[in-house]
């Protein structure tokens, strides 16, 4: 009676439950940063960060459940997948990166082992992103086959694109108003900002006929999914920043210091692989004493900056005394030109 | 272009700023009010109506003050025309208390102290978002409305 017991307790624990199980480790995983990226509900976890052109290598394991089983297979392979998911076409992942590495032809495996791969400088063009509507994601994903069920494994890794100073970087300024109502000038340093940057800039209140309460200026990420006649955008406001609170008069000029590394910004990401684009937009808004809103919205490009080495601290108390002698030097030619 | 840790976080150059302007009077005064209820006429002819004072230096309005009688009729008209007209989202007026224009009521109904009080406040706020704007101060009913005697019904309806 009790054998019986014994032989239907085993049944249970090897017949139905994995019979191996597959990790895959990446090789500097020590010393590799890691980035917190967002999942598709919203949580965050920590990954390891790649960059274009970089190898990725590790090793495989396969680990019996039960040492002295034999495990068949048909196969033991490792992809490197570059895949983008829209949504609402889950059915559809398209792969803009797709790699595979034959680590073992169909057999049998008598003990737990362990694979080596290399992919030699794999091309990775885009951002990893998971946004509203769609995710762009890089892993990769060792596949046992089986008879029945392929026992596989996934290990995402994060993809960061990097950019070095444009050189073209123009100002933004425009004059814009409401006709014999409201005219302001609006200036922001620069168009295009890296991640840690600063945007400074300035309104200039050329008319003002109603009565602003304040003012405020949001940046907003547009996330655009779809092509042709499907096309859908979706808005999401990243951040408000009050600049400026009561009633301004003709004349007056307000200054504008937003530092974006407060903020959760990823780059600009225009068109990727015609699938998606995410668009960042600076809205200028004023809101008067009845609550109604005058806006103008203005297009910035983000991009990320890849790290600089640290300078001594000598080196930054010249440049910032280069500077501060520069700045003197304009202002006291100012002077002379107004007396 | 040489990167560095430290942010340049300088203000841009601006014109500075005339003094005239700084300490001269605003441009976007605007201030309506709305008061003086008195019931005029008997029985059941009886109506409200409401002096309607307006104080400005907008250019838009010819006059820069001016003073008008008016009831709730009349602010129905002005929010009647306006949504048609315009462009904007005209806000609610006060309402319209049908159920103290019944008979058989135990107080003076739409005449009573308080609803006329409630009333007055509800047309003042009224009049005020409307006024201040910029949309609604293009539209000639808005200007009759607030600087001329009475209204002319039969206007041509337009843009100032």
């Amino acid at each position: 009676f009790y054998l019986f017991i014994l032989i239907i307790k085993t049944y249970f624990f090897f017949g139905f439950g994995q019979s191996a199980e597959l990790d895959i480790v990446i090789s500097d995983a020590e010393t590799r940063r890691t980035a917190e990226h967002k999942t598709e509900d919203g949580k965050k976890d920590k990954y390891l960060v790649f960059y274009d052109g970089e190898t990725v290598s590790g090793k495989v394991t396969v680990t019996l459940k039960t040492p002295g089983k034999r495990l068949e297979h048909y196969g033991i392979k490792l992809e490197f997948v570059g895949q983008i998911e829209l949504y609402y076409d889950r059915g559809n992942r398209h792969e803009f990166v797709s790699l595979v590495k034959d680590l073992a032809h169909a057999g049998e495996l008598s003990c737990s082992q362990t694979f080596d791969f290399e992919f030699a400088h794999v091309e990775k063009p885009y951002e990893s992103y998971t946004g509203q509507n769609v995710k762009l994601r890089y892993f990769l994903r060792a596949t046992l086959g089986r008879r029945l069920n392929d026992i596989t494994k996934e290990n995402e890794i994060v993809v960061h694109t990097l950019c070095t100073y444009p050189e073209l970087n123009s100002s933004l300024k425009m004059e814009v108003g409401i006709e014999d109502c409201l005219h302001i000038e609006f200036e922001y340093n620069k168009s295009k900002y890296h991640l840690k940057d600063v945007i400074v800039g300035k309104i200039y209140f050329l008319l003002v006929r109603i009565k602003i309460k304040h003012m405020e200026i949001d940046i907003i990420k547009r996330e655009t999914t779809g092509s042709g006649p499907s096309v859908y955008h979706e808005n999401d406001t990243i951040a408000k920043y009050e600049i400026m609170d009561g009633a301004p008069v003709r004349g007056e000029s307000i200054p504008i210091r937003l530092f974006l590394a407060g903020y959760e910004l990823a780059p600009t990401m225009k068109d990727i692989n015609k699938k998606f684009s995410v668009r960042y937009y600076l809205n200028l808004v004023l809101i008067d004493e009845e609550e109604r809103r005058y806006f103008k919205q203005q297009e910035i490009t983000l991009w990320r900056k890849g790290d600089i080495v640290k300078r001594s601290m000598s080196q930054q108390a010249t440049i910032a005394a280069q500077r501060f002698e520069g700045s003197r030097a304009a202002n006291s030619s100012a002077k002379e030109d107004s007396s | 272009m040489s990167e560095s840790t430290v942010a340049d976080t300088r203000r841009l150059n601006s014109k500075p700023q005339d003094l005239t302007d700084a300490y001269g009077p605003p441009s976007n005064f605007l201030e309506i009010d709305v008061y003086d209820p008195q019931t005029i006429g008997v029985g059941r002819n009886r109506f409200t109506t409401y002096e309607v004072r307006m104080r400005t230096n907008l250019p838009i309005f010819k006059l820069k003050e001016s003073c008008v009688r008016r009831r709730y009729s009349d602010f129905e008209w002005l929010k009647n025309e306006l949504e048609r007209d315009s462009k904007i989202v005209v806000p609610p007026l006060p309402g319209k208390a049908l159920k103290r224009q019944l008979p058989f009521r135990g107080d003076e109904g739409i005449f009573e102290e308080s609803f006329i009080e409630e009333r007055r406040v509800g047309l003042e706020q009224f009049i005020n978002r409307i006024a201040g704007h910029p949309l609604a101060q293009n539209e000639r009913c808005l200007h009759m409305f607030l600087q001329e005697e009475s209204i002319d019904r039969n206007y041509i309806p337009g843009k100032v």
